[in-house]
């Protein structure tokens, strides 16, 4: 089952809440609203023609400066069909997007990441804090307006003021 | 380093007992690195663990933004510090992609030839380690020692014993040096024999295997649930196998075999392991026996540095390019990618997302470690035992630079 | 040594004693298992059987408070500063540490917001052994030089460039 199959199922059931984002490097792209995302991994995961039951990757993305900065992205995988597709939804700012850990468990250290690393609240995580920087650390480091090496401090001399 | 808090105290008719908080430390010896776990006790069995990551985190993806498409080939190979050239292919392939261009045949054999004999490197630092977690220092030093001979192999071709950075957007480096492949037919020959010492050391071992067999075992749902991919997921049964499923370079024109076990238990990935290696070891003749005569580089001066140095000399434009090339990086057109490989611990994922220049916008890396370390929150059945979390966490092969990225 | 340090003046006697007590500690010199990144597979290496690290007294011991020698082998991060800081307070006495790879030696190529720039910012560095990472030969080397260093240390006998000379 290739992407247009794929395009045809999710727009049968979702119709314009959905929106096509391309095949940008061959792999279908889906533009989903923060409140409708769960209910789309759910289908997708569950339909027996689709069967997208492997969660690949899920990350944030920051688009400083535009509007709508905050973004997660899904990438999923078919193992019986041996298909891919994308997710994208934005995330508005302040960044809140429901939690997808009750479709896939992997999610869980996923969201914990894209939280630390941009401040993306996930609504529904059971667990959610910090998993690289440490429980004190203020500010979100992948962020564009946050500097590369940092705020000068004791341990390194080169941060930012 | 352990301390000990005590969670809850119960009088029972026989004794008391208490519920204590074990801190198994970032510095220990059996975590395979800076992982630091937290156990809720009730004496010997272990009722929750909680990992606690972080210990490593460098920033590479921050610092990828900072860095031109060329300059984070040395960032990749610090990711999966036990095989970096398998890293490095995933990148470069997710760059080609993006800039829609294909490497030589030549080059794509000399890429996957060096895939392979990562994973080889890769797999026997796990099969050596995992027994001496559990007490069998000896297998350690033997794998060790056919390591050695894998490094060597890396350091004729590129210099460098770990981190080759060999790899190149439109090829590798440079072509591979005399007498190379003579050394490689030599060790193809000696090593499967090798593989069969270390079965004959521990396959039939009975404390090895009282110590891994139906220990931590996972059912294939949950492993498709938990993300699990590479040798993990195929110890449980699941037959998926990226080389195979999705082929990418040469990996269509060479014939292997996946191993796939149905157990899901310690025992099952680390026997895992040991077949692939062997398969690994055909592919790597494989690869010697059909790589053709070519250019080991794609011929796009925009790119990648002229093969011929002799026109550096001779031509203006190609003087022009190569300074271009070195002081600012190739342009990027806008897009998006994400390439999937089959590392020796599973998925690697590379997602980048380009905004025209010589400089990524973000790239993510889906670390396979990362989410294989995920299968300690719960759900395995058969891994009560503090000496069982030790197993387990041994047949996951966790390495920290990637989980921590 | 207590109270015996750092109190005689140097003659044959005392410099011979030193000599032997400094050929003792160098001899048997016990690293903490403290690999963090990748130099942690190069150190590994080097205490396997083709560059045998053994043969020059050199016996990994999983716990601080049993050794007497702490590699730092890989990046150290802002998060795992204060846990290298208590495993050297855990040391006993006489320590050394070897600063293994760039990144321990002044953060390497992670100039980033996590990485301490250097391993010198929390704990005093003997030896450093540089490379990305450095070949098992050269991590052998630096514990050659270690040991070169402290066979020329003073033990019993007063360092005379600290003394102060009291007139009157």
């Amino acid at each position: 089952m290739g992407g247009p199959a794929l395009r045809e199922k999710i727009e049968e059931r979702f119709g314009g809440r959905v929106l096509d984002g391309g095949a940008p490097d061959g792999m279908q792209t889906f533009l989903v609203e923060p409140d409708l995302i769960v209910e789309v991994c759910r289908f997708l995961k569950e339909d027996p023609d689709l069967r997208f039951d492997f969660l690949a990757d899920m990350c944030g993305v920051d688009h400083y400066p535009e509007e709508n900065r905050f973004e997660v992205v899904y990438h999923l995988y078919s193992i019986p069909f041996i298909m891919r597709a994308r997710l994208k939804c934005r995330a508005g700012d302040p960044p809140k997007v429901p939690s997808v850990m009750n479709v896939w468990r992997t999610a869980n250290w996923h969201e914990r990441e894209a939280y630390d690393m941009y401040g993306i609240q996930f609504d529904g995580h059971s667990d959610l804090r910090r998993i690289y920087m440490w429980e004190e650390f203020e500010g979100f480091p992948m962020r564009k307006d946050f500097p590369l090496k940092g705020y000068k401090d004791a341990y390194n001399p080169f941060g930012e003021e | 380093m352990t301390d000990v808090t005590v969670l809850t105290e119960n009088k029972k008719p026989g004794g008391r007992t208490q519920e204590v908080l074990l801190n198994l430390g970032p510095q220990h010896p059996s975590t395979h690195g800076v992982l630091r776990l937290v156990l809720e006790m009730e004496g010997e069995i272990v009722s929750r663990i909680d990992p606690f990551i972080g210990y490593l985190h460098r920033g590479t993806e921050k610092l990828a933004e900072d860095f031109t498409y060329t300059q984070i080939f040395p960032l990749t190979d610090r990711l999966d510090y036990v095989c970096p050239p398998s890293n490095n292919l995933g990148y470069a392939l997710a760059v080609e992609k993006l800039l829609g261009i294909e490497a030589p045949i030549r080059a794509q054999y000399i890429r996957v030839m060096m895939a392979e004999l990562a994973r080889l490197s890769g797999h026997l630092l796990i099969t050596g380690a995992l027994p001496m977690d559990l007490g069998a220092m000896t297998a350690l030093l033997y794998t060790m020692r056919e390591r050695e001979m894998v490094m060597d192999l890396l350091e004729m071709i590129s210099g460098v014993r770990m981190h080759t950075s060999f790899c190149r957007v439109g090829g590798v480096r440079e072509d591979l040096p005399e007498g190379f492949s003579e050394r490689v037919a030599e060790f193809c020959q000696v090593f499967p024999q090798r593989i069969a010492d270390y079965e004959k050391l521990l396959a039939k071992n009975r404390m090895f295997l009282k110590r891994t067999q139906g220990v931590g075992v996972i059912s294939p749902e949950l492993a498709i649930d938990m993300g699990l991919s590479g040798p993990n997921l195929r110890a449980s049964g699941v037959d998926w196998d990226i080389r195979r499923d999705s082929p990418y370079e040469v990996y269509d024109r060479l014939d292997f075999n996946v191993i796939v076990r149905d157990g899901g238990d310690c025992y099952d990935r680390w026997d895992c392991r040991m077949e692939e290696m062997r398969e690994s070891t055909r592919i790597i003749e494989q690869c010697m026996r059909d790589m053709p005569e070519g250019p080991f580089q794609v011929d796009l001066p925009q790119v990648a540095f002229p093969v011929d140095k002799e026109l550096l000399q001779r031509s203006m434009e190609t003087q022009i390019h190569h300074f271009e090339l070195s002081a600012y990086g190739f342009k990027v057109p806008k897009g998006e990618v994400y390439v999937a490989i089959e590392a020796p611990k599973g998925e690697l994922g590379y997602y980048i997302i380009s905004d025209g220049s010589e400089k990524p916008f973000r790239m993510k890396v889906r670390a396979p470690s990362f989410v294989n370390l995920q299968a300690l929150l719960g759900g395995a059945t058969n891994m009560d035992y503090l000496a069982d979390v030790i197993a387990m966490l041994g047949s996951l092969d966790p390495v920290l630079a990637e989980v921590d990225k | 040594m207590g109270i015996l340090e750092n109190r005689f003046r140097d003659n044959v006697f005392f410099s011979t004693v030193d000599g032997i007590i400094n050929w003792s500690r160098k001899s048997a010199l016990w690293p903490e298992t403290f690999g963090i990144a990748c130099c942690a597979i190069e150190m590994i290496a080097a205490g396997c059987s083709r560059y045998d690290l053994d043969r020059f007294g050199v016996i990994f011991r999983p716990s601080p408070r049993q050794s007497d020698l702490m590699i730092i082998a890989g990046t150290v991060t802002k998060k795992f500063a204060p846990i290298v800081r208590r495993l050297y307070d855990q040391m006993p006495e006489p320590r050394w540490v070897i600063a293994m790879g760039t990144c321990a030696i002044s953060g390497g190529v992670y100039n980033t917001y996590s990485v301490v720039q250097g391993s010198e910012l929390i704990v005093p560095v003997d030896v450093h052994v540089a490379g990305c990472p450095p070949r098992p030969d050269a991590l052998m080397h630096g514990i050659l030089l270690l040991q070169e260093k402290i066979q020329k240390s003073r033990v019993l006998r007063r360092d005379e460039s600290e003394e102060v000379i009291m007139v009157g």
